[in-house]
């Protein structure tokens, strides 16, 4: 990985920059920017924040050396402004669920969306959107994801400070079950009974909810070549019920391809 | 024939979401003022539907990553109440002070590196930082003392995961509490450094009628409960909250406002609207604060807002501090256990931007029938435009640039969460025609 310091976007020799962009998202995964009290100050010496509606009034134009991008997309507009976010950005990175895979807005995915503009809105007909919630590596090449809903403000430092001295930030693809062995927590799938996701989900978290006494329920995605289904299949033989297994499955990463499928199947199976 | 000007801020910055703004005048006459949310649409009260009592607060935290505690205590009482179930005081003390850490950690935030600024003269506080670092690093510390109690309490600061229906699923233990109480007490006294600078600033003279609402208890500065009460005499329980207040389409471009019934008038929720009302359930040392900041209470200027906020973290952090001090012994239960049944419920806690209102209905079949969020700054909206009306007047002898700059300022004031839309994007309007 080349040092992003090395050569700018602007081609001059100041500071690399670094653009924010919201698509359709709670704000969460870029609030963890500034949830890095420690690191703020130090990163924005290191950096010039160039474009962070959120935090700052002055917007510099682009193009920017790294990109953050937060959101699903979910309507036309967005769907062209992304392609031009990447034209303007030299490396490109999906920061969370919702723009990772989908995200929340996802459910969508499975419903349908004129029904849903009745349910919500008076007057559906000044609502604009798409049919589906998809993940920006859909319309565009993305060249790094950061998982989680939120991601970890430990993973973005470790993104930025990699991208400023050129390696490859350490970002582990192990499953949450590792994170629980590390942190020293009694497995709740063996244990307690309980339907946990951790064993097909992404590290990244630090394996919390095991330790309040709950399943993991699927934050950062599926892990790297994980048997979502085999899983579900285990825990339907010990007594959950499908219905429950499918809503584990979809939620915020629900549309997340190993997870869609596993909840595919188990749908298909209970009405065929 | 005066003079015609536009102003137009495209992206609103420094606020939660993406938000833009229009305002048209003629002259010393504001002829258009319209507050657009281009954030696209979102669907969470359908996504509730079908789904588990017990997905709900982990689901509508997503609503708002600045302020998910609102979303999962408003949701976690009122599905209480459709399941009749009644929580242990234990339990309600730790869900007031994790209330505490979300207030904290929202306020700081918003004081001392999006609002603060506006006041001293930058464009972030990032920029601010270079002249006042001390008050920026205060507020950093400040923010994650706040994220800490979150973290502590409910596993993270953003979308908690130890929140549930009933209660959490583990309490805290003694000593992960205890050893936040040193960052507790000097955040304390930095939250008082804080009111005293900030009740300094220059203020617009900018005096407006408001109709504050905002929940009130009888023993404590609200957070999880409390009666709905308006500065001209509204007292009414959360039950009638429908009753009294509406959401309404003014005109096509303008979009849904929340009005109060039944003069169908706006009104102004958050912190500004609590201080006024609730000046006597303040803590000691806040209400000390309060009384000796300069600014007379009620007030009607919500440039006061950032006051009030302080005030407000003066009154999480003494709260916290006496709760987590008197966190002798993890409570037996950590949660009441219930079984999905049919019922009904609303209830409305105070979020850091004001009141948030939930209702849901609970089916046959135990699952999530039907959901009705009010966010706060969708009963904001209402008020923001008629402060933009009575106030671009006041800054048409400043250029474009300045009177667009003095008008963020004012919106500021509400800290809007244009994220936290969910059917507030029942304003979104098609912008494709234009």
């Amino acid at each position: 990985m080349s040092k992003i310091s090395e050569q700018h976007a602007t081609g001059s020799t100041s500071k690399p920059t670094l653009a924010v962009f919201k698509f359709a998202s709670c704000y969460g995964c870029q609030l963890s920017l500034l949830d890095a009290e420690d690191e703020l100050l130090a990163i924005a010496h290191q950096i010039e924040i160039a474009y962070f509606l959120e935090a700052r009034t002055r917007a510099l134009e682009g193009p920017y050396d790294i990109g953050l991008v937060e959101g699903s997309i979910t309507t036309e507009h967005d769907a062209e402004r992304i392609r031009e976010i990447r034209r303007q950005c030299r490396f490109l990175v999906t920061i969370g669920a919702c723009a990772t895979a989908g995200g929340i807005q996802a459910l969508r995915n499975w419903s349908d969306v004129g029904e849903f503009i009745q349910q919500v809105y008076a007057t559906p007909g000044y609502i604009s959107t798409l049919a589906t919630s998809t993940a920006i590596t859909d319309h565009v090449p993305v060249d790094f994801e950061l998982r989680g809903c939120p991601i970890n403000t430990a993973q973005l430092v470790e993104l930025i400070t990699s991208l400023l001295i050129g390696r490859t930030p350490r970002v582990p693809n192990y499953s949450v079950c590792i994170e629980c062995k590390l942190r020293g927590t009694v497995c709740v799938a063996v244990a307690q009974g309980i339907s946990c996701l951790g064993p097909v989900t992404q590290a990244g978290c630090g394996a919390i909810c095991p330790s309040f006494n709950r399943e993991c329920f699927g934050c950062y995605g599926p892990q790297e070549l994980a048997n979502v289904t085999s899983l579900c299949e285990r825990y339907e033989e010990r007594g959950e019920p499908r219905d429950h297994l499918v809503r584990l499955v979809r939620n915020f990463n629900g549309y997340a391809p190993a997870f869609r499928a596993a909840g595919d199947a188990l749908e298909e199976e209970s009405h065929g | 024939m005066g003079e015609k000007r536009q102003f137009e801020v495209k992206a609103l910055t420094r606020v939660e979401g993406e938000g833009r703004l229009y305002v048209r005048v003629n002259g010393m006459t504001v002829e258009h003022v319209e507050l657009n949310i281009y954030e696209p649409p979102r669907f969470f009260e359908s996504f509730l539907r079908g789904r588990e009592v017990r997905e709900a607060p982990d689901i509508t935290a997503r609503i708002c990553g600045i302020c998910p505690v609102a979303y999962q205590m408003s949701a976690c009482h009122a599905l209480e109440k459709a399941l009749r179930i009644t929580v242990t005081p234990e339990i309600r003390l730790l869900r007031r002070i994790l209330y505490c850490g979300e207030w904290i950690e929202s306020h700081a935030l918003h004081m001392h590196l999006l609002h603060a600024p506006d006041f001293l003269g930058y464009e972030s506080g990032i920029t601010m930082a270079a002249d006042h670092r001390e008050v920026v690093e205060r507020g950093l510390r400040m923010k994650k003392i706040g994220n800490n109690l979150l973290a502590v309490l409910g596993g993270r600061a953003i979308h908690p995961i130890n929140v549930t229906v009933g209660g959490f699923y583990r309490a805290p233990r003694r000593g992960e509490l205890k050893a936040l109480l040193p960052e507790l007490e000097w955040g304390l006294a930095a939250a008082v450094e804080t009111v005293r600078l900030v009740a300094g600033f220059d203020f617009p003279a900018f005096e407006q009628p408001y109709e504050c609402v905002s929940l009130r208890h009888e023993n404590e500065y609200p957070m999880n409960e409390g009666r709905v009460v308006s500065s001209s005499g509204l007292d009414i329980a959360v039950d009638e909250y429908e009753s009294n207040f509406e959401e309404r389409h003014i005109s096509h471009s303008t979009a849904l406002h929340s009005v109060m019934l039944p003069e169908s008038k706006p009104y102004l929720v958050g912190p500004l609207s609590r201080v006024n009302l609730c000046l006597e359930q303040l803590p000691p040392t806040a209400r000390r604060e309060a009384e000796t900041c300069g600014v007379a209470w009620p007030s009607r200027n919500n440039f006061h807002s950032i006051v009030a906020r302080g005030i407000e973290v003066v009154a999480a952090f003494e709260e916290a501090v006496r709760i987590v001090g008197q966190y002798h012994a993890e409570p037996v239960v950590s949660r009441v256990e219930y079984t999905p049944r049919p019922g009904e419920g609303c209830h409305a806690t105070e979020a850091p931007r004001g009141l948030i209102y939930h209702r849901y209905r609970i089916g046959d079949d135990g699952l999530i029938a039907d959901a009705t969020i009010i966010p706060p700054t969708s009963q904001n909206q209402g008020q923001i435009e008629d402060d933009l009306r009575q106030f671009v007047p006041t800054v048409l002898q400043y250029d474009d640039a300045e009177a667009t700059r003095r008008c963020e300022q004012m919106i500021r004031n509400y800290d809007p969460c244009i994220s936290c839309s969910t059917h507030f994007l029942k304003l979104t309007i098609d912008r494709k025609g234009e």
